[in-house]
């Protein structure tokens, strides 16, 4: 970060520390509901009743009662006494939507991909673009009430994923539960860090 | 608008949409001048600099400058104005390269300040 503390002062506030994460998985996995249960804001965003036209689209199976999906920008925010914005991206959850990613992941701390343990396949698209973009990201499965329960290194041979990434089970309604989801991405991203820089000093 | 009399599915105020098309307003610009790029989350602030004399803000202009007193990110100030994010940007180049507002803040990929990681690990714990 490039911060340029000049004219803070003479305006009368202190510049704020920015960060985001995104927030991304398959259409209705429930990155939107992630985003609520922690945002202090409500998550700003345009649910689009889905219509007869998105079938063939929008796969709904599985996904029971969804009758909306998010197609604008859908943040949160969280506030910190030290001065520091935690911004939380959920991703365009259709792929027409695609262009917008780039935009929204320049910056990023890293992601979020939320997977569904009925409709696995469809965070291979989230998962692909950030491993493309050397985005560091987390898997988290958010525990739906009627999805069947499998072992993280079950999901990660499924995902075909790397020994390090994080594979985190959670409740995308708890918050304590999405706080533990982020916790584990900053740890994640920190920890590869490190690792980075002592591999250019050795 | 519809005008379907008697059906009560007729738009009003809000729900019928902007009175001048978004990208009126940019006078059809879509790309901030200068080649100018903002971040969702740069943080930006008005100079209360005074424009050079062809330069005449608009309405919304001056409305981003309103609420850009104190350093403001610019997801909050698009959230606040009903204008695509698309349009803000433009409006912003503007104000930019007339030196009445100034970017202070940006953010670079991938992130590797540690002490920003280390403060949003910290927030985050402590919720």
């Amino acid at each position: 970060m490039d911060l340029n503390h000049f004219d803070a002062a003479s305006a009368g506030g202190t510049v704020p520390s920015t960060a985001k994460i995104l927030i991304s998985g398959g259409f209705g996995v429930g990155k939107t509901t992630l985003v609520g249960a922690i945002s202090e804001i409500r998550p700003l965003r345009t649910e689009e009743p889905l219509s007869d036209r998105s079938v063939g689209v929008d796969d709904t199976r599985g996904v029971g009662a969804k009758t909306t999906t998010t197609v604008a920008m859908d943040f949160g925010r969280i506030s910190f006494p030290s001065d520091l914005v935690l911004y939380l991206f959920g991703t365009p959850g259709q792929e027409r939507f695609w262009f917008m990613w780039d935009d929204l992941a320049i910056g990023a701390v890293g992601a979020v991909v939320l997977a569904d343990t009925r409709r696995v396949a469809d965070c291979f698209a989230s998962i692909d673009y950030f491993e493309r973009n050397g985005m560091p990201f987390v898997i988290a499965v958010n525990c739906f009430d009627s999805a069947p329960r499998f072992e993280p290194d079950d999901i990660r041979i499924a995902l075909s994923l790397p020994p390090e990434v994080p594979i985190v089970l959670c409740d995308a309604r708890e918050r304590d539960s999405v706080k533990k989801v982020l916790v584990s991405l900053v740890r994640y991203v920190m920890n590869n860090n490190s690792r980075r820089n002592q591999i250019s000093i050795a | 608008m519809t005008t379907n009399d008697g059906h009560g599915d007729r738009w009003f105020d809000r729900e019928a949409g902007p009175v001048v098309r978004p990208y009126a307003v940019t006078k059809g610009r879509t790309l901030p001048s200068g080649g100018a790029s903002f971040g969702l989350i740069d943080v930006v602030i008005a100079t209360n600099e005074r424009p050079s004399a062809p330069f005449r803000p608009g309405p919304e202009h001056r409305q981003i400058l309103n609420l850009c007193r104190r350093p403001t990110p610019i997801v909050d100030l698009t959230s606040e104005i009903d204008l695509p994010l698309g349009v803000v940007r433009v409006l912003l180049g503007d104000l930019t390269s007339e030196g009445m507002l100034r970017v202070l803040s940006t953010q670079k990929q991938p992130v590797t300040d540690q002490r920003l990681l280390r403060m949003v690990l910290d927030g985050l714990e402590s919720l």
